[in-house]
This record gives C-alpha cells, sequence and structure tokens, in this order.
C-alpha cells in the first residue's frame, strides 16, 4: 500500500481493486455507479462517467493535453531531475522509489508545466501527476512551479495549475516542506505584477500542496466531489475518534464552507477557466474560428 | 522510574537519587560524605556529557518534547520586556495554541508570535498541546501585519507537534490559513526572526516560520511529519520511530550542515530544561546580534533577500 493510500478511506481503495476486475480493453465499469460503459465513450467525455458525472483521476498530460490549444506548447523545467540528497531509505531506497515511479509514469517528477495558449490566450498551465508518489512535492514539483511562475511573469500572463496530491515528499524530509514557502513565494511575487493564479483542485489536494500554492488562487476551483483538505481523513478520525461527516472533504463540502469560488465539471473547464483568465487579465476572448473562417477572412 | 528524565538519561537520575540520599544523610556535616557527594556530581557531569555528545536524532526528538522543557511564555518571561499580549483574529477565536503581543526586546519595541503548550493537564487541553487551528494562524497573520505597518520587527517561536487535524480546523480552512500565511511573510516589509524552541511539526510550523534568519536550539527538531507518522506511513509501524527521526535528518546539526538553518544555538548542559535562566540568556544574545543584522538592512534589501533564499530552497539536478 502507498503511503497516501493510508489517507484514503476505504471506499476509494476499494474502488483501485474493482477496477482491476474489469479487464482493460473495450468495456470499463464506473468505479462510482457501476455502470459498464464503452471506454471509447469515458475517454470522449474526458474520463468523466456519462451516467453518473464521477470524475475519474487522470494523468497530467492528458490533463494538460485537453486543457490546452494543440499550440504553441512549451514545456517548463522538463530539464529537472530529482536526487536522494539524503540518501533516504525506507523499506526501499528512495533512489529506486523515483526510478520505478519514473518507469511507470514515463516522468521524471511529478508536475508538468507548460506555456500554451487556451482559446488562443497565453498562459502557463501546470499539472500533477498522482501516480507519481502520490502527487507529491518535493524540490523538483518546488522549482518546475517557480519556473512557471517565473514564465508568467517574464510574458505577463496568467497561471492555470491543476493539483493531485498526497502533500509533502517525506523522502525530501524538510526540503520538501520548504517548497511550500517556495511556491508560495513566488505566487507572492505574481501577484504583486498582478497577474492572475487560478488554482483548480482535483482529486485528492491534500497536506502541504493544499495547505500553499493550491489554495492561493485568485480564484480556487474545484472539480466536482474531489477530496481536499489539510490532514487527511483517517488522521483525523484517529485524533477526534469519531466518525467523520458524509462528505466531509469534498468539493461540495468546501463549497458550503465559503473555501472555494466554485465547482465546475471537467467537460466544461477549458472553456469556462478561458473566460475566467480572460476576464481576470482584461482581455477579449477571441472565439475559435473553423479553419474555412480563417481562410476566408485572409 | 524517575519522571523527570528520559528513559536514556535513567542512569543520570541514578547518581543524583544517589547525591540526594547521600547528601540528606550526611546533614551532621562529616567530610568523608562532602568528599563523596563531590565525588559524585564529578561522575553526574561527566556522565551526562557523554550521554549528551552521542546523542541520537530519536532522543533528540525526545528532548524536543520534553515535559519540562522551556515553551514560549517561559522565554517571553526571561528575555523580553513589557509584553501584553494581544488576541484574536477579530472572525471567529481565540486560539491559545499560539500567543502573540507587543513587547520590548532591550529596549526595542517587537511583535512576538509563537506556539504555546500546557504545562498541566488542564493547560495542555486548553492549549490544544500546542497545534494551531486556523483562526490561530489568522491571529498571528494580523499581527504581522500590525508590526508591517508599524514597522516592528517579527520574532517568531517554533514548538508544534503540527496544526491540528479536526473536524472545525478543516471546516474553517486549516490549509487556506496555513497557505496565507506563507504569501504574506514572503514579502512582509519588516524584518522576520524566527527560532525553532522545541518540535518544529511540519506546515503547522512553517505557518509562522518564513523568515530572513531560521535559528534553532540545539535539541529543538524541525520536520516535514514526525517521526511517528513518517514510520507509520513508510514503514507501516510508529516503532519504527527512531529510524524514521535517523533518516529524515530532524536535528539543528543536520539541518544546519544541509543549510536549511542559519544557526545553532548551544543548550545547557543535559538539555534546556535543566537550566532555563542560562538558556533564556543564551537566546536572547543570539536574537539581539541577529536582529541587529536584520535592522541595518532596508527594507527592500531584506524582502529581496528574503526572496532570493527561500528560491533558494531545493537540492535537484539540472540535465
Amino acid at each position: 500500500m502507498s503511503w497516501f493510500d493510508k489517507l484514503l478511506p476505504p471506499k476509494i481503495k476499494s474502488e483501485g481493486r474493482g477496477k482491476k476486475a474489469v479487464p482493460e480493453g473495450l468495456w470499463r465499469k464506473c468505479p462510482e455507479c457501476g455502470a459498464v460503459l464503452y471506454s471509447a465513450e469515458i475517454e470522449g467525455n474526458k474520463e468523466v462517467c456519462p451516467k453518473c458525472q464521477y470524475h475519474m483521476r487522470i494523468g497530467a498530460r492528458k490533463r494538460l493535453d485537453m486543457f490546452l490549444d494543440k499550440e504553441p506548447r512549451i514545456e517548463i523545467g522538463a530539464e529537472l531531475r530529482p536526487i536522494d540528497i539524503l540518501k533516504f531509505k525506507d523499506s526501499k531506497k528512495y533512489k529506486d522509489r523515483l526510478a520505478d515511479a519514473q518507469k511507470a509514469t514515463g516522468e521524471k517528477d511529478a508536475l508538468i508545466v507548460m506555456r500554451g495558449q487556451v482559446l488562443g490566450l497565453p498562459l502557463v498551465a501546470a499539472a500533477f501527476e498522482f501516480s507519481f508518489m502520490g502527487g507529491s512535492m518535493g524540490s523538483v514539483v518546488g522549482e518546475r512551479f517557480v519556473r512557471g511562475v517565473d514564465a508568467c511573469i517574464e510574458h505577463e500572463i496568467p497561471l492555470v495549475c491543476f493539483s493531485a496530491s498526497g502533500g509533502a515528499r517525506m523522502q525530501e524530509a524538510l526540503f520538501s516542506l520548504m517548497q511550500m514557502a517556495k511556491t508560495s513565494a513566488a505566487l507572492t511575487r505574481m501577484g504583486e505584477k498582478g497577474l492572475p493564479f487560478i488554482s483548480v483542485l482535483t482529486d485528492p489536494t491534500m497536506g502541504g500542496v493544499s495547505a500553499s500554492l493550491a489554495m492561493l488562487g485568485d480564484l480556487v476551483i474545484a472539480e466536482p466531489n474531489a477530496l481536499i483538505g489539510f490532514a487527511g481523513p483517517r488522521v483525523i478520525e484517529q485524533t477526534v475518534r469519531e466518525t467523520l461527516p458524509e462528505g466531509f472533504q469534498r468539493s461540495e463540502f468546501l463549497l458550503d464552507h465559503g473555501a472555494i469560488d466554485l465547482i465546475i465539471n471537467r467537460n466544461e473547464m477549458r472553456d469556462r477557466l478561458a473566460s475566467l483568465v480572460s476576464m481576470l487579465s482584461r482581455r477579449t476572448l477571441i472565439p475559435r474560428r473553423a479553419p474555412a473562417a480563417d481562410a476566408s477572412a485572409s | 522510574m524517575n519522571q523527570n528524565y528520559l528513559d536514556f538519561e535513567q542512569s543520570i537520575a541514578d547518581l543524583e537519587a544517589k547525591i540526594e540520599a547521600l547528601r540528606n544523610s550526611g546533614k551532621d556535616g562529616e567530610v568523608n560524605i562532602d568528599d563523596e557527594i563531590k565525588r559524585l556530581r564529578a561522575k553526574s557531569r561527566k556522565l551526562t556529557e557523554s550521554i549528551f555528545t552521542a546523542l541520537t536524532p530519536w532522543q533528540i526528538a525526545q528532548l524536543a518534547r520534553h515535559p519540562q522543557r522551556p515553551y514560549t511564555l517561559d522565554y517571553l518571561q526571561r528575555i523580553f520586556t513589557d509584553f501584553e499580549e494581544l488576541h484574536g483574529d477579530r472572525a471567529f477565536a481565540d486560539d491559545p495554541a499560539i500567543v502573540s503581543g507587543l513587547a520590548r526586546l532591550d529596549g526595542q519595541p517587537v511583535v512576538v508570535i509563537g506556539h504555546q503548550k500546557g504545562r498541566d493537564t488542564r493547560e495542555k487541553v486548553r492549549r490544544n498541546f500546542g497545534m494551531p487551528r486556523p483562526e490561530g494562524y489568522r491571529k498571528a497573520l494580523r499581527l504581522m501585519h500590525t508590526a508591517e505597518r508599524f514597522h516592528l520587527p517579527v520574532l517568531t517561536f517554533i514548538d508544534t507537534p503540527g496544526a491540528y487535524p479536526g473536524v472545525g480546523a478543516e471546516e474553517r480552512g486549516q490549509s487556506e490559513a496555513i497557505a496565507r500565511n506563507l504569501y504574506v511573510m514572503a514579502a512582509l516589509k519588516t524584518p522576520i526572526l524566527s527560532t525553532v524552541i522545541g518540535e518544529g511539526g511540519s506546515g503547522g510550523a512553517l505557518a509562522i516560520g518564513v523568515c530572513d534568519r531560521m535559528l534553532m536550539l540545539q535539541y529543538a527538531t524541525y520536520a516535514v511529519i514526525s517521526p511517528e507518522g513518517c514510520a507509520s506511513i513508510l514503514w507501516k509501524s510508529a516503532d519504527m520511530a527512531p529510524t524514521a527521526a535517523e533518516a529524515m535528518g530532524i536535528t539543528a546539526e543536520r539541518l544546519l550542515k544541509l543549510g536549511l538553518v542559519d544557526a545553532v544555538i548551544p543548550e545547557p548542559m543535559g538539555g534546556a530544561h535543566r537550566d532555563i535562566d542560562a538558556m533564556a540568556a543564551t537566546l536572547k544574545a543570539s536574537l539581539l546580534a541577529h536582529l541587529a543584522t536584520l535592522n541595518s538592512l532596508s527594507v527592500d534589501q531584506l524582502v529581496a533577500a528574503r526572496y532570493a533564499r527561500l528560491m533558494h530552497y531545493g537540492q535537484f539536478e539540472e540535465i
């Protein structure tokens, strides 16, 4: 069991196992409502169950691919690689955990940052890769985030970040804690320049990521039913020794408590974010024109 | 077993008990007993030295949480004058897990903010074992803004197991409260000097710990998660806490070597709680020295240097 699984309520864990029961291929079962659906149908619906609107977790590249215009796309910080400065070893060496995560995900670390456009609006977009050690924030995640912010400042463009993280990366110990301070400080500087930062919280956004960059958006937006909080539900249950209320730490709960601005369904995310970003940066959003219209205009 | 001593100090406790017994029996002033006491005292000192020069990170973690360890208010009494505690976040409540207020350090007015643990059971519960809720961080934030407005340096004292993991804390935005402090402290236009005096517990500590100078008492710890928490997640057993403490590098000495802490303030032999007055005097001297350096910088220099310092955190390679 990974360290993050331990934080999750049993329901979520069983979903992971249930998924394996259905072989990969033509059909997939919704982990929430159990509906058996065409894989293509789920994929076409941005990994959202068409029956119950359950938002499945998606990887960072897929997320950015859905969000950004096809081009231009310039990756930021791809040259950064994690190192094991503390020679950290639990049941496994951190070095080996990194190698395994890199092999499994094809990524070097848990945050992908790109400069691109959304509906023609230039911006920087970042997304956490939850499959990479629980999307945990270590030095590389912090540095890539900061370089993303620096690019925003250089080009005077907004930042959108999709979080999905269990929190700080324990294997980098205090260095990982300091990434909370580092990323937050970069956002302070960005705020001073009057550039908008939109934070999108996806399932799950917890711990040190939640308690730093993720909660610092000029707008804080969540996908439906995402687990969002500081302490994991298990830890809270053990501390207060009572059963947690239904829907505790879910997006809708946070909305009710005034912690986030709004909830947006993944299928509307791109258009509505583009609209919000354009308003914050006082720009007109030019609707995408069909290629034919482009040709006739020229 | 003597509760004033940790398990690895029991041999010292035994010797001290022996000295005490001799002293009581020797009230009639026999010379040979005085010599014996002197001999035992020297032995006790030697034993303490030998134990304390080879402390493991886990032993240091226990010292950092020693029930008799001085807390923020103990230092406030001894180091500052004219302290007035200021309460409340102006929105929800006053959180006694954080104390804050105005005080003078050698005459200079400053804002002081620190975690506060309780000494007896009732006080421990009232202070929530030094684990702040969002209103505690928001009270701290409010006073940081006050400090900025009136150009007063901020001195923070870190001593918490972590931010409180409770239902109400989550409902009132624990994450946002911590994040907001990080955001504001990064560019606060006044010096911030932080000292870890006991436990530096993760985000709950950092939320009053973004600073221009980070000091640590010799037997304080600072970590991203408690050794027990780390052990139960990564080793699947809280019993592995000593191993986790070692792996994470939570001690002042190690963090100084890693460049994450600016100075380590030595503690009296046996730890801060063995001589609180001496500890307070050393800490005061160190605070004054570091504050003098920070006071000599312009606000622009200060904020630029703090930003550079924050951006410097991290270890990675670039291909």
